[in-house]
Protein backbone atom coordinates (compact mmCIF):
# COMPACT_ATOMS: atom_id res chain seq x y z
CA UNK A 1 0.00 0.00 0.00
CA UNK A 2 1.48 3.60 -0.74
CA UNK A 3 2.19 6.27 1.58
CA UNK A 4 -0.86 8.04 -0.15
CA UNK A 5 -3.27 5.48 0.18
CA UNK A 6 -2.34 4.40 3.27
CA UNK A 7 -2.83 8.31 4.18
CA UNK A 8 -6.47 8.86 2.79
CA UNK A 9 -7.48 5.38 3.58
CA UNK A 10 -6.36 6.81 7.55
CA UNK A 11 -8.29 9.83 6.66
CA UNK A 12 -11.18 6.98 5.75
CA UNK A 13 -11.30 5.64 9.23
CA UNK A 14 -11.03 8.51 11.12
CA UNK A 15 -14.54 10.18 9.32
CA UNK A 16 -16.51 7.00 10.27
CA UNK A 17 -14.77 6.57 13.64
CA UNK A 18 -13.98 9.96 15.05
CA UNK A 19 -17.84 11.19 16.41
CA UNK A 20 -17.91 7.58 18.06
CA UNK A 21 -14.76 7.99 20.04
CA UNK A 22 -14.69 11.92 20.82
CA UNK A 23 -18.58 10.84 22.03
CA UNK A 24 -17.38 8.25 23.79
CA UNK A 25 -13.99 9.51 25.69
CA UNK A 26 -16.16 12.72 26.42
CA UNK A 27 -17.89 10.50 28.81
CA UNK A 28 -14.77 8.83 29.68
CA UNK A 29 -12.73 11.68 30.76
CA UNK A 30 -15.42 14.51 31.55
CA UNK A 31 -13.76 16.99 29.60
CA UNK A 32 -14.69 18.08 25.67
CA UNK A 33 -11.40 20.50 24.85
CA UNK A 34 -9.33 16.90 26.27
CA UNK A 35 -11.59 14.06 24.83
CA UNK A 36 -11.08 15.87 21.51
CA UNK A 37 -7.68 16.12 21.84
CA UNK A 38 -6.58 12.72 22.73
CA UNK A 39 -8.47 11.62 19.92
CA UNK A 40 -6.27 13.64 17.86
CA UNK A 41 -3.11 12.07 19.35
CA UNK A 42 -4.50 8.67 18.75
CA UNK A 43 -4.97 9.49 14.87
CA UNK A 44 -1.90 11.06 14.74
CA UNK A 45 -0.15 7.86 16.30
CA UNK A 46 -1.96 5.93 13.41
CA UNK A 47 -0.50 8.34 10.52
CA UNK A 48 2.72 6.99 12.58
CA UNK A 49 2.25 3.36 12.75
CA UNK A 50 -0.23 2.18 10.19
CA UNK A 51 1.66 2.41 7.30
CA UNK A 52 4.37 0.20 8.80
CA UNK A 53 1.87 -1.90 10.23
CA UNK A 54 -1.19 -1.87 8.16
CA UNK A 55 -4.30 -0.66 9.00
CA UNK A 56 -5.76 -3.13 11.99
CA UNK A 57 -8.48 -5.42 12.10
CA UNK A 58 -11.04 -3.24 14.45
CA UNK A 59 -8.96 0.41 13.91
CA UNK A 60 -11.92 1.93 15.97
CA UNK A 61 -11.04 -0.09 18.79
CA UNK A 62 -6.66 0.79 18.28
CA UNK A 63 -7.70 4.24 18.24
CA UNK A 64 -10.05 4.32 21.44
CA UNK A 65 -7.01 2.13 23.20
CA UNK A 66 -4.18 5.08 22.34
CA UNK A 67 -6.83 7.78 23.24
CA UNK A 68 -7.55 6.15 26.79
CA UNK A 69 -3.54 5.60 27.37
CA UNK A 70 -3.01 8.89 26.23
CA UNK A 71 -5.82 10.36 29.11
CA UNK A 72 -4.16 8.52 31.69
CA UNK A 73 -0.69 10.51 30.89
CA UNK A 74 -2.48 13.93 31.16
CA UNK A 75 -4.15 12.72 34.17
CA UNK A 76 -1.08 11.54 35.93
CA UNK A 77 0.52 14.57 35.32
CA UNK A 78 -2.30 16.36 36.75
CA UNK A 79 -2.48 14.02 39.62
CA UNK A 80 0.44 15.84 41.72
CA UNK A 81 -2.37 18.81 42.32
CA UNK A 82 -5.37 17.45 41.64
CA UNK A 83 -7.25 14.28 43.34
CA UNK A 84 -10.23 14.07 40.88
CA UNK A 85 -7.37 13.41 38.26
CA UNK A 86 -5.57 10.80 40.45
CA UNK A 87 -9.21 8.95 40.94
CA UNK A 88 -9.60 9.08 36.79
CA UNK A 89 -6.28 7.83 35.59
CA UNK A 90 -6.74 4.86 38.69
CA UNK A 91 -10.24 3.97 37.42
CA UNK A 92 -9.18 4.75 33.43
CA UNK A 93 -6.16 2.23 33.83
CA UNK A 94 -8.50 -0.45 35.08
CA UNK A 95 -10.68 -0.17 32.01
CA UNK A 96 -8.14 0.83 28.96
CA UNK A 97 -7.25 -3.21 28.22
CA UNK A 98 -11.61 -4.43 28.61
CA UNK A 99 -13.07 -5.17 25.66
CA UNK A 100 -13.04 -2.38 22.87
CA UNK A 101 -16.60 -3.33 21.63
CA UNK A 102 -17.70 -3.02 25.70
CA UNK A 103 -18.56 0.98 24.60
CA UNK A 104 -21.08 -0.08 21.68
CA UNK A 105 -23.53 -0.05 24.24
CA UNK A 106 -23.48 3.69 25.47
CA UNK A 107 -22.70 4.90 21.23
CA UNK A 108 -26.39 6.17 20.84
CA UNK A 109 -26.38 8.12 24.18
CA UNK A 110 -22.49 9.34 23.53
CA UNK A 111 -23.21 10.62 20.31
CA UNK A 112 -26.72 12.43 21.86
CA UNK A 113 -24.86 14.17 24.55
CA UNK A 114 -22.12 15.20 22.34
CA UNK A 115 -24.45 16.77 20.48
CA UNK A 116 -26.33 18.60 23.50
CA UNK A 117 -22.70 19.95 24.37
CA UNK A 118 -22.12 21.52 20.85
CA UNK A 119 -25.13 22.89 21.13
CA UNK A 120 -24.54 23.96 24.57
CA UNK A 121 -27.48 26.94 25.49
CA UNK A 122 -24.29 29.03 26.72
CA UNK A 123 -22.47 28.93 22.75
CA UNK A 124 -23.60 31.39 20.56
CA UNK A 125 -25.58 30.08 17.18
CA UNK A 126 -22.05 30.36 15.23
CA UNK A 127 -20.19 28.64 17.78
CA UNK A 128 -22.87 25.62 17.95
CA UNK A 129 -22.50 25.01 14.26
CA UNK A 130 -18.90 25.23 13.85
CA UNK A 131 -18.48 23.11 16.96
CA UNK A 132 -21.34 20.65 15.41
CA UNK A 133 -19.37 20.56 12.26
CA UNK A 134 -16.12 19.89 13.68
CA UNK A 135 -16.96 17.02 16.83
CA UNK A 136 -20.25 15.22 15.53
CA UNK A 137 -19.62 15.62 11.67
CA UNK A 138 -16.04 15.01 11.81
CA UNK A 139 -15.08 17.70 9.55
CA UNK A 140 -12.02 19.28 9.86
CA UNK A 141 -10.93 22.98 10.73
CA UNK A 142 -10.14 23.82 6.81
CA UNK A 143 -13.43 21.81 5.69
CA UNK A 144 -15.64 24.27 8.17
CA UNK A 145 -13.48 27.05 6.70
CA UNK A 146 -13.90 26.18 3.05
CA UNK A 147 -17.89 25.85 3.53
CA UNK A 148 -18.30 29.60 5.45
CA UNK A 149 -15.59 31.04 2.98
CA UNK A 150 -14.05 31.85 6.35
CA UNK A 151 -10.03 31.98 6.81
CA UNK A 152 -9.31 28.90 8.71
CA UNK A 153 -7.46 30.54 11.32
CA UNK A 154 -11.14 32.08 12.29
CA UNK A 155 -12.54 28.96 12.24
CA UNK A 156 -9.59 27.77 14.81
CA UNK A 157 -9.96 30.55 16.82
CA UNK A 158 -13.74 30.18 16.80
CA UNK A 159 -13.42 26.21 18.13
CA UNK A 160 -11.48 27.10 21.02
CA UNK A 161 -13.49 29.89 22.16
CA UNK A 162 -16.31 27.51 22.14
CA UNK A 163 -14.60 24.99 23.93
CA UNK A 164 -13.39 27.38 26.42
CA UNK A 165 -16.54 29.13 27.05
CA UNK A 166 -17.86 25.30 27.39
CA UNK A 167 -15.16 24.61 30.05
CA UNK A 168 -16.44 27.66 31.81
CA UNK A 169 -19.95 26.69 31.75
CA UNK A 170 -18.94 23.17 32.70
CA UNK A 171 -20.81 21.80 29.71
CA UNK A 172 -19.07 18.58 29.33
CA UNK A 173 -20.75 15.73 31.66
CA UNK A 174 -24.11 17.24 32.11
CA UNK A 175 -27.17 14.78 31.24
CA UNK A 176 -30.32 16.98 30.38
CA UNK A 177 -33.25 15.44 31.64
CA UNK A 178 -37.02 15.66 31.24
CA UNK A 179 -38.41 19.02 30.47
CA UNK A 180 -34.44 20.30 29.90
CA UNK A 181 -33.68 17.94 27.55
CA UNK A 182 -36.98 18.32 25.27
CA UNK A 183 -35.67 22.62 25.09
CA UNK A 184 -32.27 21.07 24.57
CA UNK A 185 -33.16 18.32 21.70
CA UNK A 186 -35.28 21.57 20.12
CA UNK A 187 -32.12 23.16 20.18
CA UNK A 188 -30.04 20.86 18.41
CA UNK A 189 -32.44 20.36 15.96
CA UNK A 190 -32.23 24.59 15.45
CA UNK A 191 -28.76 24.32 14.69
CA UNK A 192 -28.64 21.61 12.10
CA UNK A 193 -31.48 23.11 9.75
CA UNK A 194 -29.61 26.67 10.26
CA UNK A 195 -26.80 24.80 9.11
CA UNK A 196 -29.27 22.89 6.16
CA UNK A 197 -30.60 26.64 5.44
CA UNK A 198 -26.92 28.47 5.36
CA UNK A 199 -26.44 25.53 2.81
CA UNK A 200 -29.77 25.57 0.92
CA UNK A 201 -29.59 29.73 0.02
CA UNK A 202 -26.15 30.83 1.72
CA UNK A 203 -27.10 34.25 2.78
CA UNK A 204 -23.76 35.77 1.89
CA UNK A 205 -21.02 35.19 -1.32
CA UNK A 206 -20.78 34.05 -4.64
CA UNK A 207 -22.58 31.16 -4.25
CA UNK A 208 -26.70 30.88 -3.98
CA UNK A 209 -26.25 27.05 -2.70
CA UNK A 210 -23.34 25.26 -0.56
CA UNK A 211 -24.48 21.72 -1.03
CA UNK A 212 -21.57 20.56 1.13
CA UNK A 213 -23.23 22.07 3.80
CA UNK A 214 -26.57 20.80 3.25
CA UNK A 215 -25.15 17.15 2.80
CA UNK A 216 -23.71 17.57 6.37
CA UNK A 217 -27.11 19.11 8.04
CA UNK A 218 -28.81 15.97 5.95
CA UNK A 219 -26.37 13.62 7.36
CA UNK A 220 -26.62 14.87 10.97
CA UNK A 221 -30.73 14.37 10.73
CA UNK A 222 -30.17 10.92 9.99
CA UNK A 223 -27.93 10.60 12.46
CA UNK A 224 -30.45 11.57 15.00
CA UNK A 225 -33.34 9.90 13.59
CA UNK A 226 -31.06 7.15 14.74
CA UNK A 227 -30.69 8.38 18.00
CA UNK A 228 -34.20 9.66 19.04
CA UNK A 229 -36.35 7.37 16.56
CA UNK A 230 -39.52 8.18 18.33
CA UNK A 231 -39.34 11.88 18.27
CA UNK A 232 -41.81 13.28 15.53
CA UNK A 233 -40.01 16.78 15.50
CA UNK A 234 -36.91 14.81 15.39
CA UNK A 235 -38.37 13.01 12.08
CA UNK A 236 -39.94 16.17 10.55
CA UNK A 237 -36.54 18.20 10.55
CA UNK A 238 -34.75 14.69 8.77
CA UNK A 239 -37.76 14.81 6.15
CA UNK A 240 -37.88 18.45 5.53
CA UNK A 241 -33.95 18.41 4.94
CA UNK A 242 -34.53 15.84 2.50
CA UNK A 243 -37.44 16.91 0.73
CA UNK A 244 -35.85 20.63 0.39
CA UNK A 245 -32.67 19.34 -1.01
CA UNK A 246 -34.24 17.09 -3.88
CA UNK A 247 -34.34 20.39 -4.95
CA UNK A 248 -30.58 21.16 -5.12
CA UNK A 249 -29.52 20.52 -8.17
CA UNK A 250 -32.53 22.04 -10.13
CA UNK A 251 -32.22 25.63 -7.93
CA UNK A 252 -28.98 26.69 -10.04
CA UNK A 253 -28.05 26.29 -14.03
CA UNK A 254 -24.86 25.35 -15.01
CA UNK A 255 -23.33 28.89 -14.28
CA UNK A 256 -24.50 28.74 -10.28
CA UNK A 257 -27.49 31.46 -11.41
CA UNK A 258 -30.62 30.27 -9.68
CA UNK A 259 -34.00 29.15 -10.85
CA UNK A 260 -36.70 29.86 -8.84
CA UNK A 261 -39.36 27.62 -8.14
CA UNK A 262 -41.62 28.50 -11.30
CA UNK A 263 -39.11 27.87 -13.80
CA UNK A 264 -37.34 24.37 -12.02
CA UNK A 265 -37.43 21.19 -14.12
CA UNK A 266 -38.99 19.06 -11.73
CA UNK A 267 -37.17 16.03 -13.73
CA UNK A 268 -33.79 17.07 -12.21
CA UNK A 269 -35.41 16.85 -8.64
CA UNK A 270 -33.97 13.67 -6.83
CA UNK A 271 -36.56 11.25 -6.38
CA UNK A 272 -35.09 9.24 -4.18
CA UNK A 273 -34.75 12.09 -1.77
CA UNK A 274 -38.52 12.69 -1.96
CA UNK A 275 -39.21 9.36 -1.59
CA UNK A 276 -37.22 8.83 1.47
CA UNK A 277 -38.68 12.31 2.76
CA UNK A 278 -41.98 11.29 2.23
CA UNK A 279 -41.97 8.18 4.03
CA UNK A 280 -39.40 10.31 7.19
CA UNK A 281 -42.98 12.39 7.07
CA UNK A 282 -45.19 9.50 7.12
CA UNK A 283 -43.48 8.07 10.29
CA UNK A 284 -43.78 11.67 11.70
CA UNK A 285 -47.45 11.40 11.29
CA UNK A 286 -48.19 8.34 12.78
CA UNK A 287 -45.96 9.24 15.75
CA UNK A 288 -48.00 12.58 16.03
CA UNK A 289 -51.56 10.67 15.20
CA UNK A 290 -50.88 7.93 18.25
CA UNK A 291 -50.56 11.28 20.76
CA UNK A 292 -54.24 11.26 19.92
CA UNK A 293 -56.89 13.26 17.31
CA UNK A 294 -56.42 16.72 18.58
CA UNK A 295 -52.50 16.28 18.56
CA UNK A 296 -51.04 19.09 16.50
CA UNK A 297 -47.75 18.69 14.72
CA UNK A 298 -45.10 20.84 15.30
CA UNK A 299 -43.16 22.99 13.36
CA UNK A 300 -41.02 20.91 11.54
CA UNK A 301 -43.59 18.10 10.98
CA UNK A 302 -45.25 21.21 9.39
CA UNK A 303 -42.78 23.03 7.44
CA UNK A 304 -42.16 19.08 6.10
CA UNK A 305 -45.68 18.73 4.96
CA UNK A 306 -45.17 21.71 3.30
CA UNK A 307 -42.47 20.87 1.39
CA UNK A 308 -44.24 17.22 0.85
CA UNK A 309 -46.96 19.38 -1.28
CA UNK A 310 -44.03 20.56 -3.39
CA UNK A 311 -42.61 17.52 -3.59
CA UNK A 312 -46.06 15.99 -4.96
CA UNK A 313 -47.05 18.60 -7.14
CA UNK A 314 -46.13 18.24 -11.13
CA UNK A 315 -45.85 21.96 -11.87
CA UNK A 316 -46.29 24.86 -9.86
CA UNK A 317 -50.21 25.49 -11.07
CA UNK A 318 -50.37 21.82 -9.97
CA UNK A 319 -49.94 22.67 -6.42
CA UNK A 320 -52.05 23.41 -3.74
CA UNK A 321 -51.59 26.08 -2.87
CA UNK A 322 -54.38 26.56 -0.09
CA UNK A 323 -53.24 23.51 1.89
CA UNK A 324 -49.86 24.82 1.77
CA UNK A 325 -51.40 28.22 2.72
CA UNK A 326 -53.35 26.27 5.39
CA UNK A 327 -50.41 24.52 6.99
CA UNK A 328 -48.17 28.37 7.03
CA UNK A 329 -51.20 29.25 9.05
CA UNK A 330 -50.93 26.78 11.58
CA UNK A 331 -46.87 27.08 11.71
CA UNK A 332 -47.64 30.91 12.03
CA UNK A 333 -49.99 29.74 15.17
CA UNK A 334 -47.26 27.43 16.43
CA UNK A 335 -44.06 29.45 16.13
CA UNK A 336 -45.49 33.30 15.97
CA UNK A 337 -42.88 33.74 12.93
CA UNK A 338 -43.26 36.89 10.56
CA UNK A 339 -41.15 35.00 7.87
CA UNK A 340 -43.86 32.42 8.45
CA UNK A 341 -46.10 35.12 7.63
CA UNK A 342 -44.22 36.41 4.95
CA UNK A 343 -44.56 32.74 2.97
CA UNK A 344 -48.36 32.73 3.55
CA UNK A 345 -48.71 35.96 1.97
CA UNK A 346 -46.75 33.49 -0.99
CA UNK A 347 -49.33 30.78 -0.77
CA UNK A 348 -52.31 32.99 -1.08
CA UNK A 349 -51.31 34.66 -3.80
CA UNK A 350 -51.16 31.46 -5.61
CA UNK A 351 -54.43 30.07 -4.23
CA UNK A 352 -56.26 33.10 -3.94
CA UNK A 353 -55.02 35.83 -6.51
CA UNK A 354 -52.23 38.33 -6.09
CA UNK A 355 -54.65 40.62 -4.17
CA UNK A 356 -55.10 38.33 -1.68
CA UNK A 357 -51.51 37.99 -1.52
CA UNK A 358 -50.91 41.87 -1.07
CA UNK A 359 -53.21 42.24 1.72
CA UNK A 360 -51.82 40.11 3.84
CA UNK A 361 -48.51 41.64 3.17
CA UNK A 362 -49.62 44.64 3.96
CA UNK A 363 -50.73 44.15 7.06
CA UNK A 364 -47.10 42.69 7.47
CA UNK A 365 -45.28 45.61 6.03
CA UNK A 366 -44.22 47.30 9.28
CA UNK A 367 -43.38 44.16 11.45
CA UNK A 368 -39.86 45.67 12.71
CA UNK A 369 -38.71 41.80 12.05
CA UNK A 370 -39.09 42.12 8.82
CA UNK A 371 -37.58 45.36 8.39
CA UNK A 372 -34.38 45.12 5.72
CA UNK A 373 -35.52 41.62 5.05
CA UNK A 374 -35.29 41.68 1.11
CA UNK A 375 -37.50 38.70 0.49
CA UNK A 376 -40.75 41.29 1.52
CA UNK A 377 -40.09 43.61 -1.28
CA UNK A 378 -39.24 40.07 -3.46
CA UNK A 379 -42.48 38.36 -2.90
CA UNK A 380 -44.16 42.31 -2.82
CA UNK A 381 -42.39 42.39 -6.72
CA UNK A 382 -43.74 39.38 -7.73
CA UNK A 383 -47.18 39.87 -6.60
CA UNK A 384 -47.27 43.41 -8.90
CA UNK A 385 -45.48 41.31 -11.73
CA UNK A 386 -48.29 38.81 -11.96
CA UNK A 387 -51.05 42.17 -11.33
CA UNK A 388 -49.14 43.50 -14.55
CA UNK A 389 -48.09 46.25 -12.45
CA UNK A 390 -44.64 45.76 -14.29
CA UNK A 391 -43.27 49.50 -12.96
CA UNK A 392 -44.11 49.17 -9.12
CA UNK A 393 -42.68 45.64 -9.84
CA UNK A 394 -39.50 46.93 -11.07
CA UNK A 395 -38.92 49.25 -8.11
CA UNK A 396 -39.40 46.30 -5.36
CA UNK A 397 -36.85 44.12 -6.87
CA UNK A 398 -34.46 46.85 -6.97
CA UNK A 399 -35.30 47.66 -3.29
CA UNK A 400 -34.80 43.73 -2.75
CA UNK A 401 -31.72 43.77 -4.91
CA UNK A 402 -30.17 46.44 -2.88
CA UNK A 403 -30.35 44.97 0.24
CA UNK A 404 -29.17 41.16 -0.39
CA UNK A 405 -26.04 40.23 0.76
CA UNK A 406 -25.69 36.97 -2.11
CA UNK A 407 -24.12 37.75 -5.31
CA UNK A 408 -26.11 35.42 -7.07
CA UNK A 409 -29.14 36.71 -5.84
CA UNK A 410 -28.60 40.49 -6.30
CA UNK A 411 -27.78 39.22 -9.84
CA UNK A 412 -31.17 37.60 -10.10
CA UNK A 413 -32.79 40.26 -8.76
CA UNK A 414 -31.76 42.88 -11.07
CA UNK A 415 -32.62 40.71 -13.71
CA UNK A 416 -36.11 40.82 -12.71
CA UNK A 417 -36.25 44.41 -11.93
CA UNK A 418 -35.26 44.81 -15.81
CA UNK A 419 -37.64 42.44 -16.90
CA UNK A 420 -40.84 43.70 -14.92
CA UNK A 421 -39.42 47.43 -15.76
CA UNK A 422 -39.41 46.48 -19.97
CA UNK A 423 -42.90 44.24 -19.34
CA UNK A 424 -44.26 47.95 -17.94
CA UNK A 425 -43.45 50.01 -20.50
CA UNK A 426 -45.10 47.10 -23.40
CA UNK A 427 -48.10 47.30 -21.16
CA UNK A 428 -48.30 51.28 -21.38
CA UNK A 429 -47.40 51.73 -25.25
CA UNK A 430 -49.85 48.78 -26.39
CA UNK B 1 -21.66 10.94 -2.30
CA UNK B 2 -23.12 7.57 -2.40
CA UNK B 3 -22.54 4.17 -2.95
CA UNK B 4 -24.10 0.82 -3.60
CA UNK B 5 -22.32 -1.66 -1.93
CA UNK B 6 -22.89 -5.14 -3.08
CA UNK B 7 -22.09 -8.19 -1.54
CA UNK B 8 -21.15 -10.92 -3.50
CA UNK B 9 -20.75 -14.87 -2.29
CA UNK B 10 -21.42 -18.79 -3.42
CA UNK B 11 -25.47 -18.89 -2.40
CA UNK B 12 -24.84 -22.71 -2.02
CA UNK B 13 -22.89 -21.73 1.57
CA UNK B 14 -20.57 -24.64 0.66
CA UNK B 15 -18.85 -23.81 4.60
CA UNK B 16 -22.69 -24.57 6.06
CA UNK B 17 -25.27 -22.03 7.07
CA UNK B 18 -24.57 -18.33 8.70
CA UNK B 19 -23.61 -19.00 12.71
CA UNK B 20 -25.72 -16.63 15.11
CA UNK B 21 -23.01 -14.98 16.19
CA UNK B 22 -22.59 -13.71 12.25
CA UNK B 23 -26.25 -11.82 12.11
CA UNK B 24 -25.68 -10.27 15.65
CA UNK B 25 -22.46 -8.70 14.53
CA UNK B 26 -24.22 -7.82 11.05
CA UNK B 27 -26.80 -5.78 13.39
CA UNK B 28 -24.41 -3.84 15.04
CA UNK B 29 -22.67 -3.21 11.79
CA UNK B 30 -25.70 -1.59 10.93
CA UNK B 31 -26.33 0.10 14.20
CA UNK B 32 -23.05 1.72 13.94
CA UNK B 33 -23.99 2.59 10.29
CA UNK B 34 -27.04 4.37 11.47
CA UNK B 35 -24.90 6.12 14.41
CA UNK B 36 -22.31 7.94 12.47
CA UNK B 37 -24.66 8.61 9.22
CA UNK B 38 -23.45 6.66 6.63
CA UNK B 39 -25.95 3.88 5.87
CA UNK B 40 -28.70 4.70 3.78
CA UNK B 41 -30.39 1.32 3.33
CA UNK B 42 -29.51 -2.01 3.67
CA UNK B 43 -31.02 -5.66 2.99
CA UNK B 44 -30.96 -9.10 2.54
CA UNK B 45 -31.72 -10.74 -0.23
CA UNK B 46 -33.17 -14.61 -0.65
CA UNK B 47 -31.99 -17.23 -2.96
CA UNK B 48 -32.08 -16.89 -6.57
CA UNK B 49 -34.61 -19.67 -6.08
CA UNK B 50 -37.00 -16.71 -5.37
CA UNK B 51 -35.44 -14.89 -8.15
CA UNK B 52 -36.20 -14.45 -11.91
CA UNK B 53 -33.55 -12.90 -14.60
CA UNK B 54 -35.19 -11.75 -17.79
CA UNK B 55 -32.91 -11.42 -20.92
CA UNK B 56 -32.29 -9.74 -23.85
CA UNK B 57 -30.21 -12.25 -26.62
CA UNK B 58 -30.24 -12.05 -30.48
CA UNK B 59 -33.36 -9.70 -30.38
CA UNK B 60 -35.56 -12.21 -28.01
CA UNK B 61 -36.66 -11.11 -24.41
CA UNK B 62 -36.92 -14.13 -22.14
CA UNK B 63 -37.51 -14.72 -18.76
CA UNK B 64 -35.93 -17.38 -17.00
CA UNK B 65 -36.82 -18.55 -12.75
CA UNK B 66 -34.57 -18.85 -10.57
CA UNK B 67 -32.33 -20.77 -8.64
CA UNK B 68 -29.43 -19.19 -11.33
CA UNK B 69 -27.57 -21.82 -13.04
CA UNK B 70 -24.74 -19.76 -11.98
CA UNK B 71 -24.31 -20.16 -8.06
CA UNK B 72 -21.05 -18.59 -7.51
CA UNK B 73 -20.60 -14.52 -7.22
CA UNK B 74 -24.04 -14.07 -6.63
CA UNK B 75 -25.53 -10.67 -4.87
CA UNK B 76 -26.39 -11.64 -1.56
CA UNK B 77 -27.47 -8.40 0.11
CA UNK B 78 -26.59 -4.89 -0.41
CA UNK B 79 -26.22 -1.34 1.47
CA UNK B 80 -26.50 1.95 -0.02
CA UNK B 81 -23.79 4.70 2.03
CA UNK B 82 -23.84 8.35 2.20
CA UNK B 83 -19.78 9.29 2.89
CA UNK B 84 -17.70 11.53 2.09
CA UNK B 85 -14.97 9.55 -0.42
CA UNK B 86 -14.36 6.22 -2.16
CA UNK B 87 -12.01 5.03 0.88
CA UNK B 88 -14.65 5.59 3.06
CA UNK B 89 -16.99 3.05 1.46
CA UNK B 90 -13.67 0.99 0.78
CA UNK B 91 -12.78 0.57 4.40
CA UNK B 92 -17.08 -0.02 5.67
CA UNK B 93 -16.55 -2.90 2.66
CA UNK B 94 -13.34 -4.40 4.48
CA UNK B 95 -15.24 -4.04 7.64
CA UNK B 96 -18.04 -6.34 6.66
CA UNK B 97 -15.75 -9.10 5.19
CA UNK B 98 -13.52 -8.55 8.66
CA UNK B 99 -17.25 -9.56 10.22
CA UNK B 100 -16.81 -12.89 8.12
CA UNK B 101 -13.63 -13.30 8.95
CA UNK B 102 -14.07 -13.20 12.79
CA UNK B 103 -17.45 -15.01 12.63
CA UNK B 104 -18.35 -17.46 9.89
CA UNK B 105 -14.78 -19.69 9.19
CA UNK B 106 -14.38 -20.49 5.68
CA UNK B 107 -17.11 -18.34 4.18
CA UNK B 108 -15.24 -16.56 0.81
CA UNK B 109 -17.11 -13.52 -0.96
CA UNK B 110 -16.53 -10.24 -2.01
CA UNK B 111 -17.89 -6.35 -1.90
CA UNK B 112 -18.48 -4.66 -5.12
CA UNK B 113 -18.78 -1.57 -4.30
CA UNK B 114 -20.11 1.34 -7.10
CA UNK B 115 -20.68 4.76 -6.75
CA UNK B 116 -24.35 5.92 -7.57
CA UNK B 117 -24.69 8.96 -10.19
CA UNK B 118 -25.70 12.13 -9.13
CA UNK B 119 -26.85 15.51 -10.10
Amino acid sequence: MGDETTRAAIEAVWRLESTRLIAALVRIVRDVALAEDVAQDAIVAALAAWPATGIPDNPGAWLMTTAKRRAIDVFRARARHDQAAARLAHDLAESVDEDPTAGIDHVEDDVLRLMFICCHPALTPEAQTTLTLKLVAGLSTREIARAYLAPEATVAQRVSRAKRTLAEAGAAIEEPSGDERAERLGTVLGVVYLLFNEGYSATEGEDWTRPALCDEAVRLGRILTALVPGDPEVLGLAALMELQSSRLAARADADGEPILLDAQDRERWDATRIRRGLELLARADALVAADGPDAEPGPNVLQASIAAEHARATSVDDTDWARIAALYERLGRRTGSPVVELNRAVALGRANGPEAGLALLDQLADLPALRGYHLVPSVRGDLYERLGRGEEAAGEFERAAAMTSNARERALLSRRARAARDAGARGHSS
Amino acid sequence: MRFLCMVKMDETNPQGDPPPELYQAMAEYDREGRVNGTLIDSQGLLPSAAGAIVSLADGRIKATDGPFAEAKELVGGYAVVDVHSREEAVELGRRLMQIHVDHWPGWEGSVEIRQIAEY
